[in-house]
């Protein structure tokens, strides 16, 4: 029996050869990501690891570039006040809109064909609106959606589309189209059912469901999904013949893989950690580059304000006071990640340098908390007159091992000044329902996902705070309420001029810094692996990922 | 005997159903909804969005309401949509549950196979060099978590020597040959077997060296010594049979754990298996996923114990199956 299984062991490292793992040609390229995406179709639920892959096989209207400008992707030209494409109007009174301003934007979609060959037209644009609006589709957020109230097609080609109003984001259209040919009769026959029976799911590999540079050919659930390139793409000829996204979930066997062969390169978006990066850099720094871009997601604490310990900002001044920033991303992250100074990045065109920064600083700290009442310290932690004493809970999301190590940190530095944190790790679908339901202790650590000049209305204004009567809808968690803010916010919405909204944005920085409803931390950076051969990567750092550009990417030789 | 087996199909039908409640109350019970962590991710989402979808996947009902209706769908062979893969829930499964009994099958054949040999050597050589040997790697494969051995094993066999791949399963395309598709599809299942192997087998054989010295101190192995029976007739007739029983039910009980219990080599080599489906249903609140998957795992672990059952009966003449004495 042993000689058996010897000889079968043998058997199988015959077979293996050493440089058996990458045994396709070089007009291939084999990706890793961490997660596998869910639905395939673009609109029923937003996802990171779906549209890293659909952005190759097909692309939204408009989109932020690496330079974080808005560019046209399937329209041929922005639309704008000053090139007369974009008005603003007075919308008809129609029992809606009375009184009320809107704007009109002229959009011309580019020559673009759907894989089956059909033009991709105005009437996508149509039916991905029906859907996008339907109460029975299944679409996550149909506020998108919402905002276009008319349509009115002039060709296959243009549309004049009217949204309910003056905004300044007015030309982002985020659009992802939907082949109307194909899920129209899906979605007729059934609303209710279309999230269920969408072809995107039934037949995903169906070429008319792409209309970028590469569509789907094969899909192996959990394991892997392939394309090749796109025939009727009228756009840049895409250089691979195939491209297999393999989905590795946990990261130590994904540097594994990025070692081995296996993997060329690792999505930077979806994939090593940036302390894997960083060490991956220092053994094997010859054999790729690694980019470090900041991304617009901002790591934070949020402060919940019905804590009575947390009421008063002085506190929560002095707690961020006594976090030292500088050395937690010195120490942990090499200092590639930057420090948050509010919601906004530095490399936001919308950053105010005016507003309030917190340095290092725990004496400071101390002054503030003894002005606060909690002067009085008793085994290493402070009380108030009251003797309550000021022991906070930090929860964060577990299995994020860098997150949990940064709020050991914060609990070790508030300590020195007399603050008590307990720490609580949660599964993150336990976190985030006690901080949706704002039932968390006092602090919470993760982070937002942001957009180039994102007004922070979810996240400040006192109608986003999340409550039974509003269906638990908004991201207000620290129940932050200051009408000059929600004031401020609004008028920053409409604001088309852009120094006048630098001035509102201003204003809002400057209230979030003074009263600090959620203590800023870093803006993370995603780290880009990429082998030196492999060119035309550009990370962008928002949303719309470097996968949109797919195209220009290329082994180049040395 | 049949009359056995019709009683055991009821008790599991009757399981089966108490389970589905259990596991469906326990899923809904837990903090969260899938419409709580699809606000958390998406800022645009407003009060109304939130109420239209819990109608839409029928989270605004009372959860026995919900039960029931699951329920009467499933008793018709609807067993309802995976709401984070967009399909029908044994559309995502069956090949799940395939590659997992692939991968875990392979493993267990594999380390019974070598584990009992092994165990019935080191009983049959106690204290001897080969028997220390064999403990000190058993306690090595018992001791070692398995992401540890399958880092280790991706590490040596695919990093540093190149010979295996790191992980995932085999491309094969149409232009493949059936040899060149084999030997891939060995060369992908290796790694992942060969960890869950080492996992496995050195439990298996701790048991079965442990049953064969209990059997070995009995009455009757002595006698049959003293009778003059050669003593490959002792070990194997005698002793091997009678040790075979408490062995049974161990690997009876990892038989039902094969479906779902290789969470850990699955993720580290990307195989996409049960143990990760369900899983990763249980954290998206993917409620029809999760129900069902467990639903499978707790059948599984049912025929398990019905094989140890049949197996008793098997390896021992004096346990009967009829009705009363089983």
């Amino acid at each position: 029996m042993i000689r058996r299984i010897f000889f079968a062991l043998l058997t199988i490292c015959a077979l293996a050869s050493p440089a058996g793992n990458r045994t396709w040609a070089k007009d291939e390229l084999v990706l890793a990501m961490t997660q596998m995406p869910g639905t395939w179709n673009p609109i029923i639920s937003s996802m990171l690891a779906k549209s890293l892959i659909a952005n190759m096989t097909a692309r939204p209207v408009t989109a932020y570039d690496a330079n974080w400008k808005l560019v046209c992707l399937v329209c041929t030209e922005l639309p704008t006040i000053e090139n007369g494409k974009a008005r603003v109007i007075d919308l008809p009174d129609d029992g809606k809109g009375n009184g009320k301003k809107g704007m009109e934007l002229d959009v011309e979609l580019r020559d673009m064909r759907w894989g089956d060959g059909v033009p991709v037209s105005a009437r996508d644009v149509a039916f991905t609106l029906e859907v996008g609006k339907h109460p029975l589709s299944g679409v996550a957020s149909s506020e998108g959606y919402k905002r276009i109230i008319k349509l009115d097609v002039k060709d296959d080609r243009r549309f004049t589309m009217t949204i309910d109003r003056v905004t300044f984001d007015y030309n982002s259209i985020g659009l992802q189209l939907l082949p109307a040919h194909i899920e129209k009769p899906i979605f007729d026959a059934n609303p209710a059912e279309y999230r269920n029976k969408t072809a995107y799911d039934t037949q995903s590999t169906n070429p008319a469901l792409a209309f970028g540079p590469y569509r789907l050919v094969e899909i192996v659930p959990g394991s892997r999904v392939a394309l090749e390139p796109n025939p009727t793409w009228t756009g840049e000829k895409p250089y691979f013949k195939r491209i297999v996204v393999k989905i590795i979930e946990n990261t130590a066997a994904l540097e594994a893989n990025l070692l081995s062969g296996s993997v060329d390169y690792v999505l930077g978006e979806l994939g090593l950690s940036l302390d894997q990066a960083i060490a991956f850099e220092k053994r094997h720094g010859t054999k790729y580059n690694v980019v470090y871009k900041p991304a617009l997601i901002w790591e934070h604490i949020d402060v919940n304000l019905s804590n009575p310990l947390l009421a008063d900002r002085r506190v929560r001044q002095a707690m961020l006071l006594a976090i030292d920033r500088k050395a937690i991303s010195g120490k942990l992250f090499d200092g590639k990640q930057p420090i948050a100074h509010g919601g906004i990045s530095d490399l936001d065109p919308m950053f105010s340098p005016t507003a309030r920064q917190y340095g290092y600083d725990p004496v400071a700290a101390k002054k503030l908390l003894d002005e606060a009442g909690f002067a009085t310290i008793r085994n290493n932690v402070r009380q108030n007159a009251a003797g309550e004493r000021l022991s906070i809970e930090l929860g964060t999301t577990a299995g994020n091992r860098v997150r949990e190590l940064v709020a050991q940190v914060i609990q070790s530095q508030l300590r020195q000044v007399g603050i008590e944190v307990r720490l609580k790790a949660e599964p993150p679908r336990i976190f985030f329902e006690a901080m949706n339901r704002r039932n968390y202790g006092g602090l919470g650590m993760y982070a937002w996902v942001q957009r180039p000049e994102g007004v922070p209305r979810s996240s400040l204004h006192s109608e986003e705070i999340p409550s039974a009567k509003n269906g638990w809808s908004g991201q207000n968690y620290p129940g932050y309420a200051n009408p000059e803010m929600d004031k401020a916010l609004d008028a920053a919405e409409r604001e088309l001029n852009f120094a006048k909204r630098r001035a509102l944005f201003a204003e809002i920085q400057r209230l979030a810094a003074d009263d600090l409803p959620a203590l800023p931390l870093f803006f993370r950076v995603d780290p880009f692996v990429i082998p030196k051969p492999l060119k035309g990567v550009t990370p962008t750092g928002t949303l719309n990922s470097s996968t949109l550009w797919i195209e220009r990417w290329r082994w180049e030789s040395q | 005997m049949s009359r056995y087996l019709v009683g055991r199909l009821v008790q599991t039908v009757l399981t089966l159903a108490i389970m589905s409640l259990v596991v469906f109350l326990l899923i809904g019970l837990m903090p969260g909804d899938p419409i709580d962590l699809m606000i958390s991710g998406d800022p645009t989402m407003k009060s109304e969005d939130a109420a239209r979808l819990r109608k839409a996947y029928g989270l605004d009902k009372p959860l026995l309401e919900r039960y029931a209706a699951w329920a009467f769908e499933a008793l018709q062979g609807n067993f309802g949509y995976s709401r984070s893969f967009g399909q029908p829930v044994l559309a995502v499964l069956w090949p799940r549950l395939l590659n997992t009994l692939l991968l875990a099958g392979i493993a267990f054949v594999l380390s019974v196979a070598i584990a009992l040999p092994l165990g019935i050597w080191a009983a049959a050589h106690p204290r001897s060099r080969a028997d220390y040997l064999i403990n000190l790697l058993c306690f090595a494969g018992i001791s070692a978590p398995p992401f540890w051995l399958a880092l280790l094993l991706i590490t040596l066999f695919a990093v540093e020597l190149g010979w295996l791949p790191a992980g995932g399963m085999a491309d094969i395309r149409p232009e493949t040959s059936w040899n060149a598709a084999l030997a891939n599809q060995l060369r992908h299942l290796a790694l992942p077997v060969l960890t869950l192997t080492l996992v496995q087998l050195s439990g298996y054989t701790r048991f079965m060296r442990g049953a064969m010295i209990e059997a070995l101190r009995q009455d009757y192995v002595r006698t049959a010594r003293a009778k003059g029976a050669p003593e490959r007739i002792v070990l194997w007739h005698h002793t091997f049979v009678n040790a075979l029983a408490p062995v049974l039910t161990i690997l009876a009980l990892s038989f039902g754990g094969l479906v779902s219990g290789a969470l850990i080599t699955e993720t580290m080599f990307s195989w996409p298996g049960m143990g990760k489906a369900i899983y990763q249903a249980i954290l998206e609140n993917d409620y029809n996923l999760a129900l069902i998957g467990l639903l499978v795992a707790t059948t599984a672990t049912i025929a398990g114990n019905l094989l140890a059952d049949l197996g008793y009966a098997w390896v021992d003449p004096r346990v009967s199956l009829s009705a009363g004495e089983a």
